[in-house]
């Protein structure tokens, strides 16, 4: 009775599995097709008969996605680094500190995460273009219009916020009694003692921020500053008849991000269990 | 020194308070704002205090079509990534090998990017393509996945829950772990099944975790908008143009930007609501209330 149990769950989870990959296998499958093989073929062939890695070269050659890549990483990476900060600076206070106006500042942010970015990004978008924040205006504008409206994050603020609570306050009373400021028991003793929740919140954030296409795709004027959703969405454009490039193109693009879920898989299982950032 | 101390809390919030009100606060003022003007006459110089784009968003077929899309959408992927989801991580819980490896490849999809996951199902939808050639297999008719207007937003909804699975699995398995073991113990001297067992102390177990899946996937439903962007552009015939589709049109095709704001504070409210019932009953404790 057990074994048929255990049986019939791994038989219900390697299909659910098959059907996770199903749509990624096609695509690499077309892309690995050569001109000489009919990508419509009835019925459809998985394996290749025409192998080639000709489609990854064109597309690498035709398109630069490894532009899209970098910009993508920079875009990320900042978008981290200064969640890290600014999120880890104001859970501080609002986690150990009493002062006058907390409880407006506390319900203030919290509310921010009550209003979807869809519904403010027009204004955003009026003021983004006010500050000059845009690629028209060189390299470095357009990184940080691309970053700065996503720098601060309320969900960061509250994730770091609780795990602030959990740190003992006999930690910080005894690094007072040895002289240390506020600066310093911030970031000498409590912010080592809450790296695993950093290490969540730089995860969700990285994901979150690689995978983000409405603002870029709204605020993007020059190609050599598309991120990659922008730059994939667009060969479809580029390439409408030829879903072998497509296809390649589109395989290339998750590489990166695959490598990085799969090196740091422990995080992400340890990210749901907190609750963390939906990408 | 008394005064620095004073001030303290306001220098490590001053950041965080400068990005949310630049990039916060004043947008999400200047959108009602911006709903309640008068762009008709000179786009430059609006007049302050109409209620002309809510008659007219509520005049609008295309609108009232949006938003009651948004809700068929909200139907057909909610209810599915409440329970699937579910049911999956009751079945990795089990004492099973591989468990990692299957966490893992359900989660996959969660992490790649939802425009190249949009791009693989279009090529799946494709009329001769392969959801078509397996529909041919089991002597079903072939399907106008993407250009009938009465099949698309199921198509739309379908890449929605492939994205969504894994993360809700992954919610589930993280308070799986919290159902004391002697429950089932206990159940199972009462002489309670597999089915029993879980319909008897998992479920009531999981109740709140449930509910606040059920919120945000609900939140996220109503803001949908790259995979339509990616796959139909909210045809055919407007069958999936959605709120923020809407939005999106009004507010960066046809520059209309008192029409757009009053469709954003439509939006603003439905989510809104889901929202204050999500942290007052369910996240409380995420957020220290």
């Amino acid at each position: 009775m057990r074994h048929i149990k255990g049986f019939l769950i791994h038989i219900i989870l390697i299909f659910v599995c098959i059907l996770c990959l199903l749509p990624f296998l096609w695509l690499t499958s077309t892309a690995l097709k050569g001109a000489g093989e009919n990508i419509f073929a009835y019925p459809p062939v998985f394996i290749p008969e025409d192998f080639t890695f000709e489609n990854f070269k064109m597309v690498l050659i035709l398109v630069p996605i490894v532009g899209y890549a970098l910009n993508s990483f920079i875009v990320a990476s900042f978008t981290v680094v200064l969640n890290l900060i600014f999120s880890a600076l104001a859970a501080y206070p609002l986690a150990r500190m009493n002062f006058k106006g907390k409880n407006i500042i506390f319900f203030g942010i919290l509310a921010t995460i009550m209003v979807p970015f869809q519904a403010i990004m027009l204004p955003i978008y009026i003021i983004t273009l006010k500050l000059n924040l845009v690629d028209s205006y060189g390299n470095l504008n357009g990184y940080l219009g691309l970053i700065l409206p996503f720098a601060v994050n309320a969900f960061g603020i509250f994730l770091l916020r609780q795990a602030f609570l959990a740190v003992p306050r006999e930690l910080e009373e005894s690094a007072v009694i040895d002289g240390c400021n506020s600066l310093q028991i911030f970031f000498k003793v409590l912010l080592p003692l809450i790296k695993p929740s950093l290490a969540v919140l730089a995860i969700f954030i990285f994901i979150g921020s690689w995978g983000e296409f409405l603002w870029p795709s709204i605020i993007l004027t020059k190609d050599s500053l598309y991120t990659l959703p922008v730059g994939i969405n667009d060969l479809q454009g580029a390439f409408s008849a030829n879903y072998r490039l497509i296809a390649a193109g589109s395989i290339v693009s998750i590489i990166p991000i695959v490598i990085f879920f799969l090196s740091l898989q422990k995080y992400f299982i340890q990210g749901s269990t907190e609750g963390a950032v939906k990408g | 020194m008394q005064s620095y101390k004073k001030i303290t809390p306001y220098l490590f919030l001053f950041p965080a308070i400068l990005l949310l009100t630049i990039f916060f606060f004043l947008p999400f003022f200047q959108t009602i704002i911006y709903s309640f003007q008068d762009y008709s006459n000179d786009i430059y110089n609006p007049v302050f205090g109409t209620l002309l784009n809510y008659k007219t968003l509520y005049n609008s077929p295309i609108f009232i079509k949006s938003l009651v899309n948004t809700f068929y959408f909200l139907i057909l992927t909610t209810p599915f990534l409440v329970v699937f989801p579910l049911f999956l991580a009751i079945l990795i819980n089990q004492k099973i090998k591989g468990k990692t490896f299957y966490k893992l490849i359900i989660y996959l999809p969660v992490v790649v990017s939802i425009v190249v996951v949009a791009i693989a199902f279009k090529w799946l939808y494709a009329p001769n393509g392969l959801l078509n050639y397996f529909m041919e297999t089991f002597n079903l008719p072939h399907i106008n996945w993407l250009s009938s207007p009465r099949v698309a937003m199921i198509s739309v909804a379908l890449v929605t829950i492939f994205k969504g699975v894994g993360y809700y699995m992954m919610i589930y398995l993280a308070s799986l772990m919290s159902v004391p073991k002697e429950l089932y113990e206990a159940a199972e001297i009462d002489g309670a099944n597999e089915f029993q067992k879980h319909m008897t102390v998992t479920i009531p177990h999981l109740m709140p975790t449930i509910a606040l899946v059920s919120t945000i996937s609900a939140i996220s439903a109503l803001k949908v908008f790259v995979e339509i962007y990616v796959m139909t552009k909210g045809g055919p015939l407007d069958s999936t143009k959605t709120i923020v589709y809407y939005i999106y049109e009004r507010a960066f095709e046809n520059l209309d930007i008192g029409l757009a704001s009053a469709a954003c504070v439509v939006l603003l409210i439905v989510v809104m609501i889901f929202s204050i019932i999500n942290i007052l009953c369910f996240e409380r404790k995420k957020y220290g209330l």
